[in-house]
């Protein structure tokens, strides 16, 4: 019942936000797509695997939209409209692990760094701090360089730059809310620190993470996409935004006396960034807005 | 005050120890033989691998391969970086001016744009100024660097074939390296000025124009929301309602009054917001073909130009403390009520 009107009550106070209404919508076309991608796009008979674009020929010019290849095609004559729509699946799973890995590793660290103290909390926040004073992309493309260029190793890569600020975010708040009533209360009926931390601390501290972490969805998609474009992503025909804008980027010149001969290879890629990003934005900003009222 | 800088200083040789230890322990993840062929250069030479795996001592333990790195290091040598082909010393004082600046280009727009406009926000707050600020706020952060960057590519330099990607043209680079041009401060544009050259000034600054673009846009949102999110904040004090009532015109109270509280935590965000730019310009001077730190960082981590990355790790790792260090003394300087300890 409680949750019922908690959500009514959000409802009401995003229809007067347009703009993260906008988000919602963004973010809902662009699950269409990734849920209806086999209609949209069927996968030929003969493929490996959906997620490899289908090749029209080996001609290394790009073409423009035409009846059989709706976007046009990238360099090599990968489809690249077939690219898009399970070019979205790779999107959103990006979204999701990057972040979810990341909040994993921060929600462990962090409280245990909180709730403990000591050496173990020293240790692991100057070790944050390390992490912290790299120059992030420079980070990530080591870690990649090192691994191997694959799209695995991009997400592991952004979620190992990423979880340091979720850890002392997370450490922060275990560390004021550990102080309080019912953790001693707790305590004294003889609970186990497991059972402390997993009942009371973490539920009662993890909130504004979860308002930081959704706001981060965004940042962490232009980190893993700008990844792929430097080329340590997955291999070249593979369905993902980031490699498909990449592919575009000996064409940006166009053709001599029309600049906007390949236009296609970059724009409608670059336009689904773009948006993709900006709803996870507006949604992030939305959800901000109605849990801290003070930044209205 | 002295004592916390003191204090601050002290942790930056543990900072510095820390990011170099933890780079080359990711670099342990290579065979010795994977990061001797990085030394290799010509296909014949794989044959000769035990001996370079000899030579760099790559097959000891990782403290000891990292003592010998330090010892080096300590004694003013940072190696030689391939990617670069020069020494990481000589790489970092040739690049390091080119970024510091675009940096600097594309800093000072944002801060006038971002206070201005941030501050007129809040005044005006849901109003059609404030919307439209807000819009151009967001797009502004959801627009990757890469893509915004190629847009600006192809409609500005590819159409209409003016701002070209590079620092310089062809006959600006014979003249900046000759032996009578003069570089008094690094920063080209004004060298060349100074060297009274303008026409050679104009195409180094065409030159800066898309990058700084992109980057201007792309960060300016950062400082417009806290610059409106702190002036709402300082609207709504008491001291605020008491100018007001005692009848002091409302330019005077948002400049005068609440503007120079609201720049508080504007002023010590500023200097992080340099810092972020600075180290932050990767990918940006990689689209525009820029010759600065963060281009060649790039090609060093993806070439694993173990000397090279060590570097510029360390450049940006010096840069992120000390502007921290900076960020918080500022801090204390513009509110007295804050006390360092």
């Amino acid at each position: 019942m409680e949750t019922k009107s908690k959500a009514a009550a959000m409802w009401k106070a995003l229809k007067k936000r347009p703009l993260s209404l906008l988000g919602f919508c963004i973010i809902g076309f662009f699950l269409l797509v990734a849920a209806a991608a086999p209609i949209l796009a069927p996968v030929p008979a003969n493929s490996r695997s959906a997620y490899l674009i289908p090749e029209d020929g080996y001609n290394p010019e790009p073409k423009l939209p035409s009846a059989k290849h709706w976007f046009g095609t990238t360099e090599n004559q990968y489809d690249l409209y077939y690219g898009m729509v399970w070019g979205t699946r790779t999107a959103f799973k990006v979204a999701v692990l990057v972040v979810g890995l990341a909040l994993m590793v921060g929600i462990f660290l962090g409280s245990i760094s909180g709730f403990y103290g000591g050496w173990i909390d020293e240790g692991l926040m100057r070790f944050t701090d390390i992490i912290l004073a790299f120059p992030g992309l420079v980070l990530a493309v080591v870690i990649v360089a090192v691994l191997g260029p694959s799209l695995d190793h991009v997400m592991i890569s952004v979620a190992a730059v990423q979880w340091p600020s979720y850890t002392r975010l997370l450490r922060g708040d275990v560390l004021a809310v550990k102080e309080r009533e019912f953790v001693l209360a707790a305590r004294a009926l003889g609970a186990s620190d497991a059972r402390i931390l997993i009942k009371h601390i973490i539920p009662n501290s993890i909130y504004p993470l979860l308002v930081v972490a959704s706001l981060d969805v965004g940042s962490v998609v232009i980190t893993a996409a700008a990844l792929s474009f430097l080329g340590l992503g997955a291999p070249a025909g593979y369905a993902s935004w980031g490699q498909l804008i990449s592919m575009s980027r000996d064409w940006i010149l166009g053709s001599p006396g029309n600049a906007f001969a390949y236009w296609n290879t970059v724009f409608i890629p670059g336009i689904a960034i773009f948006l993709f990003v900006l709803g996870w934005n507006l949604m992030g900003d939305g959800v901000r807005d109605i849990l801290d009222p003070r930044q209205r | 005050m002295l004592k916390f800088i003191a204090k601050r200083l002290l942790f930056l040789p543990v900072v510095m120890l820390g990011v170099t230890m933890l780079l080359f322990g990711a670099l342990q993840f290579l065979s010795p033989a994977m990061r001797a062929s990085l030394y290799v250069r010509d296909p014949r030479q794989l044959s000769a691998l035990n001996e370079v795996i000899q030579k760099y001592g790559l097959n000891k333990p990782m403290p000891v391969q990292y003592w010998i790195w330090l010892k080096q290091v300590l004694h003013g040598n940072l190696g030689y970086s391939e990617t670069a082909k020069m020494p990481v010393a000589a790489a970092i004082r040739s690049f390091f001016p080119a970024t510091f600046e675009l940096t600097l280009v594309s800093f000072i727009p944002i801060l006038f744009i971002g206070i201005y406009f941030g501050t007129l926000s809040a005044v005006k707050k849901d109003k059609l100024l404030d919307q439209t600020t807000r819009i151009v706020a967001i797009t502004g952060y959801s627009l990757p660097s890469f893509v915004l960057g190629l847009f600006l590519l192809m409609i500005f330099y590819g159409h209409f074939q003016i701002f070209p990607p590079g620092r310089y043209s062809l006959n600006v680079d014979l003249l900046v390296h000759s032996s009578n041009f003069h570089h008094y401060t690094g920063l080209l544009t004004l060298d060349a000025i100074l060297n009274g050259d303008f026409a050679a000034a104009g195409d180094i600054f065409s030159h800066l124009v898309l990058p700084a673009t992109t980057l201007i846009y792309i960060s300016v949102a950062l400082l417009l929301r806290i610059t409106r999110s702190s002036m709402l904040e300082e609207l709504g004090k008491d001291y605020v309602r008491t100018a007001r009532a005692k009848g002091l015109p409302e330019n005077v109270v948002v400049k005068k009054h609440a503007r120079k509280n609201a720049l508080i935590p504007v002023v010590t965000l500023s200097s992080l917001l340099f810092i972020g730019l600075l180290s932050g310009v990767v990918i940006t001077e990689t689209i525009f073909d820029f010759p600065g730190i963060g281009r060649w960082s790039v090609i060093a981590a993806q070439q694993l130009d173990v000397p090279g990355v060590m570097g510029a790790t360390l450049l940006s790792a010096f840069l992120f403390v000390v502007a921290n260090m900076i960020s918080d003394v500022l801090y204390a300087f513009v509110d007295p009520r804050i006390r360092l300890n």
